[in-house]
């Protein structure tokens, strides 16, 4: 048994996999605001990591001022998205919804091809040095910032629901919209709130993915590999979305070591996420820390 | 979905049997019957091209079909069609070519087995709200795909599998002209199945759970019975027109069945209009079509100023799936009813010519 790659592999699963809990994050963050499953998750990712490709290679913007003119623009587009089509939607069947948010996706998708083509691009170099070396182990520099930076977000978040005035304003409106709107809250600006920041956070993802894999069309893989960790962690619980993540990204790479090593399937990297998924719809559907729906009629 | 059934002013039904009928005038049970009598002389009066694209109508008609039973009449969500599609055209394929059935026989096997790894993925997720099946069936999406990409018994694995062309017995089908009777078959058969289905007690019920699934609970339906079998009744209808587009095609591969074409039939659905059975097939006359006229437009187009500075012609897969996608939106926004339901305003407003308000 081969343990310095095992050890490597589990590395590199806890360092993808907080990315995942990340963008789970921010896709729990849609769902528990505004109760809308949104399976653009990935565009949105993918659209910041191209906005920010562009202002890098095309503008020759510097990254530090480059990253948060991406921002602001997500921010303004989460809104945008959030006004024009998900506005006329409040109240309709959820599954009109679901499937207003996979045609979306999949005009995302198919736009970004258009503009930028299908090929990967890889991203200016952020760091000067390549790799730091921990305990025995090469690690990429760029997957220290992505750990440092995905520990911030979640940190940031955290603080931003506990402490600040419109982390409050969402949990009241998650917890019931009508009560919420009677103590003053805008339940419109919230719903547009949750879209905006869910669009920052990923497209924080996405710039993070794409300085350490380039951009391409294949990473809004990232937006479809959030259900597993969404659905393991529990669907409305946002610590659980990265406690799940994490473990997603730590099978994933235990998989890909099982794979290589004893069975030669191939591809079971991939796979290994959606045979999880399964398994826990059918023991234990609402995760590990998400509330079981109780009804009262 | 807002509006199930319109009723113009006027029309009166008296009893249950005048309610539940499936046609409610002579003129429309005649003028369907002679619809498909009409459609019996295409063979001898299309082009090889569009006979060819009036199967294909038949064809994704019936998975369409399927689809719409969950998402119409039951409120659910799948989002792996086109895998299961793609399990019933190589269970069909397999079966044909190692065992000594007839393909007459193996279609309606492979629907039965796709109704079976159907439910293996719905089940979990059939006892659950509409939200967690779409998860599941995203999930089947990507296992199945996965397990024909690697199969290479079952669906030849890189290689294309290949099909043999329809036969009863000794006697083989030869060519779209003669095939074309089969689907039609299937299509006449699948869609009365369906309508009486939804005639029965069972279709009334997967409608009440659509509607409010908690009182549909307390007046004793099950709901999860329901919900499965109308998860398994929508793959296996998957099953069967995977299966009549094998041995349409002769060579099944699993390239183009991705999460996009499953996309493309809940366009289907929803465009037709969600819930109506009719309107499934003009869903999915429309979305066969569109291509057709999207590469028209870009021909007409070609070599002008539009042309050069989008370049439409070199991105027309592209330009097809944004269609689609914002074709979905649109028609969830501003149509929810889909096709049909601009049909039945047509009828209504003929009907009460020239005094329509």
């Amino acid at each position: 048994m081969n343990t310095h790659l095992l050890l490597q592999l589990v590395v590199n699963g806890l360092v993808v996999g907080t990315l995942y809990g990340v963008v789970a994050m921010s896709f729990v963050l849609i769902y528990k605001a505004t109760q809308v499953v949104n399976f653009a998750q990935g565009e949105l990712l993918l659209i910041g990591a191209w906005v920010c490709w562009t202002l890098l290679t095309k503008y020759q913007v510097p990254f530090w001022l480059g990253m948060p003119m991406t921002l602001v623009f997500m921010f303004a587009f989460g809104i945008l998205i959030q006004i024009v089509i998900l506005r006329p939607m409040i109240g309709e069947p959820i599954i009109s919804v679901i499937m207003v948010t996979i045609a979306l996706s999949a005009v995302f998708q198919a736009s970004l091809k258009w503009i930028y083509g299908v090929s990967p691009q890889p991203f200016p170099r952020v760091f000067t040095s390549q790799s730091v070396s921990f305990a025995g182990l090469q690690i990429q520099t760029v997957y220290v910032m992505s750990l440092v930076v995905s520990v911030l977000m979640m940190v940031g978040m955290a603080w931003f629901f506990r402490v600040s005035k419109w982390g409050l304003a969402m949990r009241a409106t998650a917890f019931n919209q009508q009560v919420a709107q009677s103590l003053g809250i805008s339940v419109k600006t919230v719903f547009a709130m949750a879209w905006a920041i869910s669009a920052m956070v990923s497209a924080v993802a996405g710039v993070v993915v794409a300085v350490v894999n380039g951009v391409s069309s294949g990473l809004s893989i990232y937006g479809i590999k959030v259900f597993p960790a969404a659905i393991l962690g529990g669907l409305d619980s946002v610590g659980g979305a990265v406690i799940g993540g994490i473990i997603i990204g730590v099978l994933e790479n235990v998989a890909q070591f099982v794979d290589s090593e004893y069975l030669h399937w191939g591809n079971l990297y991939e796979v290994a996420p959606f045979y999880v998924l399964i398994i826990i719809l059918m023991i234990k559907p609402y995760g590990l820390f998400g509330t079981k729906d109780i009804e009262r009629v | 979905m807002a509006t199930p059934s319109l009723i113009p002013a006027g029309d009166f039904r008296s009893s249950y049997a005048v309610d539940t009928t499936i046609f409610p005038t002579k003129t429309s049970r005649n003028a369907a019957i002679l619809g498909v009598v009409l459609i019996c002389f295409a063979p001898q009066m299309l082009s090889e091209y569009w006979l060819s694209q009036l199967i294909m109508i038949g064809i994704y008609g019936i998975a369409a079909l399927g689809l719409n039973i969950l998402v119409g009449f039951t409120g659910q969500i799948s989002i792996g069609h086109a895998a299961f599609f793609l399990f019933g055209a190589f269970t069909s394929a397999y079966i044909s070519n190692n065992y000594p059935i007839p393909v007459f026989f193996s279609i309606p096997i492979a629907g039965v087995v796709t109704a079976i790894v159907g439910l293996i993925f719905g089940l979990p997720a059939a006892r659950l709200k509409g939200l967690y099946l779409v998860i599941a069936t995203l999930a089947a999406q990507y296992i199945l795909l996965d397990f024909f990409s690697r199969a290479d018994w079952f669906s030849g694995g890189s290689v294309p599998a290949t099909a043999k062309s329809f036969s009863i017995f000794n006697y083989t089908l030869r060519g779209d002209r003669q095939y074309f009777y089969v689907v039609l078959a299937y299509v006449v058969a699948s869609y009365l199945l369906v309508t009486n289905l939804m005639r029965s007690r069972d279709g009334r019920a997967l409608v009440a759970i659509r509607d409010h699934y908690l009182s549909a609970e307390i007046m004793g339906i099950n709901l999860t019975k329901y919900r499965t079998l109308s998860f398994g009744l929508a793959a296996f209808f998957a099953g069967i027109a995977g299966a009549l587009y094998a041995h349409n095609q002769l060579v099944v591969s699993n390239e183009g069945f991705g999460i996009e074409r499953s996309i493309l039939f809940l366009a289907m659905v929803i465009i037709g209009g969600t819930g109506s059975i009719m309107g499934t097939l003009m869903g999915t006359a429309f979305v066969v079509l569109l291509p057709e006229s999207m590469e028209w437009i870009s021909a007409e187009l070609k070599g002008g100023a539009i042309d050069r500075a989008l370049q439409l012609n070199n991105n027309i897969t592209f330009l097809r799936e944004i269609a689609i996608g914002l074709i979905i939106i649109a028609f969830l926004v501003f149509e929810p009813d889909g096709l049909a339901h601009r049909w039945r305003q047509i009828k209504t407003y003929w009907k009460l010519y020239p005094f329509s308000h």
